[in-house]
């Protein structure tokens, strides 16, 4: 009984230390992994500055406005004028109305006017 | 304490009855009482003695693990190295009122020089020299072979530069990180941003701090580490703002005049959306302030905010609002314009004989410098200069560009009467533009004070009342009847009911007197009329407009349709939609079908 307590007992240290060991490391990795992605945070977030400080470079108003100027030719564009604005009910929604109405055409599948049957029905 | 007394006469009487002396019972009763007393002392002392052993006990222990602790913990190297989250973006960015980028940071590299390690100093020079031509070779030279161990080269560099130097292969020839402020659109809203420079400068990293405009206000808010990743959002429009420029600039060559400024400005929140002074310059390298000739015509001096002006008749509407308010006059009431209108030295005249009656509206219309001066004599002195006063004509502005606390209004020494006269109609009182857009800005928005904000802000500001409600809605009729039949008739802009007045003042010369043929020409507007959003200040120097058959110089045919084009042009961009039917658009061919 003593015997085999004391190797149970022996057993659990050793298991213990054996536990013990593996954590420190994976601790000591973990923390080596968050440096390094604290690092490359750091890194994209410089880089991310740059990125918006270029974009912001790139559209400057000046940029833009010769681009336009070379580019009229394709693009025609023109700084907004105040006849550009437009009403909502000027923008034909409902296709309907817009169709001019055909004359001397028959419908075929229209849904309203379905061709109406003829004899043969009891 | 009961103290027992050392003779006490019960024992005495009896000492002396048995014959004995009493002076024993005396010092045996001394003798008992130094006994107390020593031992009381001696059980003090030992229980502080026992306090400061526990002391320096607990504090031995304390010590000695610790430094167990210390000496049984693996070494960690302390991280402050750069790439951590936090060193990124030191100083704030500054965005405009929808987010777009106005002020950001850039990393670069700073270039600095260990003489004594140089291998080759003589090629280092000659190379460098070619590399950046604003270096000198001979004095480098002399510098390298000098005693001196360290030398800055170049405060920043791009990446380019950078890998030249490396090329150079000089292992004395060192880069230091260095944050720099970087203005990506660069002249634009060059005086409200001002400029930031390096202050202390270490290889590690270096301080920025800003110059002038909103960077020097806000350097304190900018520089919080807490604040650092948190934008500065600013009223600015960038795109009204860009329209404002390029319409200015137009304008000015257009109208040759030599300088001009702009402001537009909610009536409600006060914040300014555009806010320009041309000629401008580069925040990205901000001109040294100039040391000769006159400093106000320096790009960096700001027209809108630090140019004090007599803007001229613009101001005759603050005039006729007062009266107004006092009852003392309507819109209908008929003014004496006969003239000149002499006063001791002074001869006040118009431009033109507009007859011997006006009503106030039409001395509006017409901009009668007589009419106004007797409306202002009817007001009396002290109660217009309370009156501009209460409206903050008479301090600088609050806004928020350090320079702006230079913009003080010049006030005229005595308020005689002759001074009250000129006032009333823009003359011997100068104040900046945004002054002045601040005053249209209370009469557009129904009478209250309106202080302009850079800041961006959702909520209207409820300043002191200056006029009734219904008083600003006089005024602002008589301004919009200013644009459709009187002097400002060319800023009619289809759509937007724009109200204004303007004003044509001739510059004082540095001695005394005024220029005959220099002119401030200044047009103050504010659309819609008739329930106005925007202020609109729009003030050229010494414009001549050369179009017509004969220069002239009055703001009605210079800066007026400058403010025209810059309203047809902002307008849409602050979403605001004209009153009008769209033209028809030809050669637009329906596709839905």
């Amino acid at each position: 009984m003593r015997t085999i307590l004391s190797l149970l007992l022996a057993i659990a240290v050793l298991g213990l230390g054996a536990w013990a060991y593996r954590e420190n490391y994976a601790t000591q990795s973990a923390m080596a992994e968050t440096e390094a992605l604290k690092q490359k945070i750091g890194a994209s977030r410089a880089r991310l500055a740059v990125l918006r400080a270029e974009w912001a470079y790139l559209n400057r108003p000046d940029r833009l406005n010769d681009l336009a100027e070379i580019n009229f030719d394709r693009l025609g564009l023109l700084p907004l004028q105040p006849e550009q604005f437009g009403q909502i009910d000027e923008i034909p929604y409902p296709l309907v109305e817009t169709i001019a109405p055909l004359t001397g055409v028959q419908d075929v599948a229209g849904p309203e006017t379905p061709p109406a049957p003829k004899g043969d029905l009891p | 304490m009961i103290r027992r007394p050392l003779r006490p006469l019960a024992r005495i009487l009896q000492a002396r009855a048995r014959g004995e002396n009493p002076d024993a019972i005396e010092r045996e009763n001394l003798r008992l009482r130094h006994e107390v007393t020593r031992s009381a002392a001696r059980s003090r002392a030992e229980s502080r003695l026992f306090v400061l052993g526990l002391f320096f006990t607990v504090a031995f222990v304390g010590i000695g693990l610790r430094m167990g602790f210390l000496a049984s913990t693996p070494p960690a190297e302390p991280n402050t190295a750069l790439g951590t989250s936090e060193f990124t973006a030191t100083r704030a960015e500054i965005q405009d009122r929808r987010g777009r980028l106005l002020a950001t940071n850039l990393e670069t590299s700073a270039l600095y020089v260990h003489p004594h390690e140089l291998v080759d100093p003589a090629r280092a020079a000659r190379e460098l020299a070619r590399l950046f031509p604003d270096l000198n070779e001979a004095r480098m030279l002399a510098d390298f072979t000098g005693p001196r161990k360290f030398l800055w080269l170049r405060k920043v560099m791009s990446p380019e530069q950078q890998q030249a130097v490396h090329d150079i292969g000089e292992p004395g020839l060192l880069f230091a990180t260095r944050e720099m402020r970087l203005y990506p659109n660069g002249a634009l809203a060059a005086h409200v941003l001002g400029g930031a420079a390096f202050a202390r400068e270490d290889v590690r990293a270096a301080e920025i701090i800003g110059t002038a405009g909103v960077e020097r206000t806000f350097d304190d808010r900018l520089r919080d580490p807490a604040l650092a990743n948190d934008p500065l959002q600013l009223s600015l429009d960038l795109t009204a703002q860009t329209a404002m420029e390029d319409v200015l600039s137009t304008g000015m060559t257009l109208m040759n005049a030599k300088g001009a400024a702009g402001v537009l400005m909610d009536v409600h929140t006060g914040e300014v959306l555009a806010i320009a002074s041309l000629p401008d310059f580069d925040p990205n390298d901000r001109p040294a302030p100039p040391t000769k000739g006159d400093p106000t015509e320096s790009p960096i001096f700001n027209r809108a905010v630090q140019g004090v002006y007599e803007l001229g008749s613009t101001f005759k509407i603050f005039t006729v609002a007062q009266a107004m308010d006092l009852q003392l006059i309507g819109p209908e009431t008929v003014i004496d314009t006969r003239g000149p209108m002499v006063k001791g030295r002074h001869r006040i005249t118009d431009f033109r004989n507009y007859g011997p009656e006006l009503t106030v509206d039409e001395v509006i219309v017409k901009s009668s410098n007589i009419g106004t001066a007797r409306i202002a004599l009817m007001i009396g002195a002290e109660r217009q200069r309370a009156f501009l006063e209460l409206m903050g004509m008479t301090q600088a502005t609050g806004i928020e560009i350090a320079e702006a606390r230079t913009g003080r209004p010049i006030l005229p020494a005595r308020w005689s009467d002759i001074v009250t006269m000129t006032v009333s109609y823009g003359h011997g009182f100068s104040t900046t533009p945004l002054h002045l857009a601040a005053g249209y800005a209370m009469i557009a928005n129904g009478g209250t004070r309106v202080e302009p904000t850079l800041i961006r802000r959702s909520t209207p500001q409820y300043g002191p009342r200056v006029v009734t409600e219904e008083t600003a809605n006089r005024a602002r009729t008589m301004l919009r009847h200013v644009v459709t039949e009187g002097t400002g008739q060319v800023a009619d802009v289809p759509g937007y009911l724009v109200a204004g007045k303007t004003g044509t003042a001739d510059k004082p010369k540095p001695g005394g007197g005024y220029h005959a043929k220099k002119v401030i020409a200044t047009f103050a507007a504010m659309f819609p009329a008739d329930d106005p959003r925007y202020v609109l200040v729009v003030s050229l120097d010494e414009p001549v407009n050369t179009l017509g058959r004969e220069p002239t110089r009055t703001a009605g045919s210079t800066a007026a349709p400058v403010a025209a084009e810059l309203i047809r042009r902002v307008a849409p961009l602050l979403d605001l939609k004209p009153r009008i039917e769209p033209l028809k658009l030809d050669g637009i061919t329906l596709t839905s079908n």
